[in-house]
């Protein structure tokens, strides 16, 4: 790019990160640390049953034996596990509010700032939503009419109690405890998340979503959320991240388990904006996620969307086990990494059944000395006849500082698969941004119209409400990386 | 309108402007002809604002004020348009969307109300028709999947909606053939009024028997070497560059009209 463009796009500053302030409000945590007692602890504090303990006692046990994994593209400090906070709740008057009048107003009001009015969204029908601040889930809308249909939706530790016999059912069986090492992390310290349960036949008639934030200083925020499709049932999902602005990093390892059974299909969303640290890369959220659906039915269908613009490192790969015959599974991404950012991102499309079929559409946009990272693994088995698979990577860098980085894996064990792969690799083009320039718009705007429709493929996947969000998001995100 | 005076500009300290003088009226339309490499294309860019190209020396005077000193888009919005002699495509920005931006973004900048959807879109039906083009192209990403003559008429009709005040056509008529360079003039000659000026840049004179301009001039190696009246583009036909040069007009400019100051 020319000096002049350089000139003005470098000094471009869009927004600050506009969900970085704290809440001061008291809360109950536990000290920094992890052993034995403390996940005793968490689980006392969540009244579990004891079956539940035992299980986070055997992941943490594996836990201990494995070491974090360094396969990945991505440059941090190391992580001290025994200096994080692993439990910390605002205190409320009630321990499990039954309404939101029973909400500590500060929590709702927390939320009407992060444009998520819980009140209001409970009046425009349409979104049901769980609030998990921190270790646990303040607030879920819309439960009385979901449950007249029969949908469960609550917060994972109400579910372990309510609903024990579904989550010992389901719990672990698409990520087992000892999967990974974020993974099993997670299975012996999650404090909350989301539960969902759509009896057969049902198509859940609302867009159902959880809004995580984490709030206080020195914690992680571990949520495990596990999601059941039963025969014929339809849902869509949604959930969305933020956290405040702190020069420490802070670490969220989250696992989300997806089962959909015969004919069912489950579509999740997540428009992820974590702090994304400052614009020397001090600071924001480590974000080690593990999320797989189950298609565990007969075409079955579990469809993954990701607008991944925030944290310091991002390390997730949703896949798909595609297990029931006809069953499909789709993933489609855009992964935006500026300033110092850091992304390693994909899927993983594992075909069983025969007939199966995934697409995996990416978009990675790295800005800035932002690093982009798609990682990505099809596996055909051997007992998958007439399985098909497309891929496309695309790779847009905006300046020359940045890096786009691509790492697919194809593994095919049955010849009547169908496999194909596109990758791209652009630059943003001068001549693009001379054109609509030429066209009376600013660079900035010229910028985010290019990225938008760089990213159009995913966003259509978007719930219609969602959709909108995220490409006002991506235009923050832009950050005057550009250059 | 527009003043251009001793222009030189260049690339990576080449120059291929020597020195262009030109002026132009509200109401005017001016055809720039010259061979390949004579600078024409480096002169629609330079007004445009493309800062590939270093201006060296000489002024610009639009509307009053210094037009170099004007980023590009300021410049659009202040009314000045080029059609592209290579339009991009933008894959996934819908033509509708893009254009209303671009519409509101002038019409912001003049302090006007921004048109919503329904508004834009009666509006620019209007104006697709006048290109002949299909209203299906306004939900279609710009210029992608577009043959080259869809993507010229696409730049004539781009130009019909923003309405500007100049507007440079670079070589809109390169590629065209027959049927499309009678839409594109048809086009041009809908949007001639006492207002605005157009610039037509071209190597061939086969559009200027669609379109009538008021002045021809002649660029050869980064000059003006000859201005008149549309009769200039037949002795082009003609005589080719090579005899308009062998007239020795490079030092005798003749001035058949207001086009050369």
């Amino acid at each position: 790019m020319s000096s002049s463009t350089d000139a003005t796009l470098e000094t471009w500053q869009a927004q600050q990160y506009k969900y970085g302030f704290y809440t001061d409000i008291e809360a109950d945590s536990i000290r920094p640390g992890l052993d034995e007692e403390i996940i005793r602890l968490i689980s006392t504090k969540k009244n579990e049953p004891d079956w539940m303990l035992q299980w986070r006692l055997k992941a943490f046990r594996h836990w201990l034996t494995m070491t974090e994994p360094r396969w990945h593209n991505l440059r941090y400090p190391k992580i001290d596990y025994q200096g994080i906070i692993y439990y910390s709740a605002p205190k409320q008057a009630k321990d499990r509010p039954q309404s939101l009048d029973e909400v500590d107003p500060k929590l709702l009001e927390t939320y009407e700032k992060l444009g998520i009015p819980l009140r209001e969204r409970e009046m425009l029908a349409g979104v049901a939503v769980d609030a998990v601040f921190d270790s646990v889930s303040v607030a879920t809308t819309f439960k009385k009419q979901l449950a007249d249909l029969g949908i469960i939706f609550c917060s994972f530790s109400e579910a372990v109690t309510d609903h024990s016999e579904l989550v010992r059912k389901y719990l672990g069986t698409v990520v087992p405890y000892s999967d990974n090492f974020f993974a099993t992390l997670n299975s012996a310290v999650f404090t909350d998340g989301s539960f969902v349960y759509i009896p057969k036949g049902v198509r859940c008639p609302m867009e159902l979503s959880t809004y995580f934030r984490i709030n206080a200083l020195g914690t992680g925020q571990f949520e495990r959320t596990l999601i059941i499709a039963d025969d014929g049932s339809y849902v869509s999902y949604l959930e969305g991240c933020t956290a405040p602005m702190r020069d420490e990093n802070q670490l969220h390892a989250a696992v989300v388990e997806l089962i959909a059974l015969d004919d069912a299909t489950i579509k999740y969303s997540t428009i992820q904006n974590w702090y994304p640290g400052d614009k020397e890369g001090k600071g924001g959220i480590f974000n080690f996620v593990t999320k797989r659906g189950k298609c565990v039915g007969r075409r079955s269908h579990i469809s993954w969307t990701q607008v991944e613009t925030g944290a310091a490192i991002t390390w997730k790969y949703p896949g798909c086990i595609l297990l029931g015959d006809h069953s499909v599974g789709e993933f489609y991404s855009v992964a935006l990494t500026n300033n110092y950012q850091q992304a390693d991102t994909g899927s993983k499309m594992i075909h069983i059944g025969k007939h199966t079929r995934s697409t995996i559409i990416t978009k990675g946009i790295s800005a800035g000395f932002g690093q982009n990272t798609y990682r990505g693994l099809v596996k055909i088995n051997k007992g998958a006849a007439h399985a098909r698979n497309f891929t496309q990577c695309d790779a847009l860098l905006i300046g020359d500082k940045c890096g786009a980085h691509t790492f697919p894996y194809i593994e095919v064990a049955n010849s009547t698969a169908h496999m194909e792969h596109e990758a791209s690799t652009s630059k943003i083009g001068e001549d693009q941004l001379f054109y609509c320039n030429q066209r009376g718009l600013s660079i900035e705007d010229s910028v985010s119209m290019i990225v938008n429709g760089f990213c159009k493929e995913v966003f259509r996947e978007l719930p219609m409400e969602f959709a909108v969000e995220a490409q006002k998001l991506l235009e923050v995100s832009l950050e005057g990386s550009v250059g | 309108m527009l003043e251009i005076r001793n222009l030189h500009a260049g690339v990576n300290g080449r120059e291929i402007l020597k020195g262009v003088n030109l002026s132009v009226n509200a109401g005017e339309l001016h055809s720039i002809m010259g061979p390949n490499g004579s600078g024409k294309s480096t002169l629609a860019q330079v007004l445009a604002g493309r800062d590939t190209y270093e201006v060296t020396e000489g002024q610009v005077i639009y509307q009053g004020r210094d037009l170099l000193e004007m980023a590009p888009d300021e410049r659009a919005r202040e009314g000045v348009f080029m059609a592209f002699q290579y339009p991009v495509e933008i894959p996934g920005v819908n033509t509708a969307y893009f254009l209303r931006a671009a519409l509101n973004a002038k019409r912001k900048h003049h302090g006007l109300d921004e048109l919503d959807a329904v508004d834009f879109l009666a509006f620019v039906k209007e104006k697709i028709k006048l290109v002949g083009m299909d209203e299906r192209l306004l939900q279609r990403a710009i210029n992608e999947g577009f043959s080259g003559g869809e993507k010229k008429r696409g730049e004539v009709f781009q130009m019909a909606v923003l309405e500007p005040a100049l507007a440079i056509m670079d070589e809109t008529d390169s590629g065209l053939d027959i049927d499309a360079l009678k839409i594109v003039a048809n086009g041009i000659n809908h949007m001639r009024n006492a207002q605005s000026a157009i610039i037509i840049v071209t190597h061939y004179q086969r559009l200027l028997n669609y379109v009538v301009p008021d002045y021809v001039h002649v660029l050869i190696d980064g000059r003006i070497v000859r201005s008149g009246g549309k009769e200039l583009a037949i002795e082009l036909e003609e005589k080719g560059y090579v005899g308009i040069e062998g007239t020795g007009a490079a030092t005798q400019p003749v001035t058949a009209g207001r086009g050369v100051s």
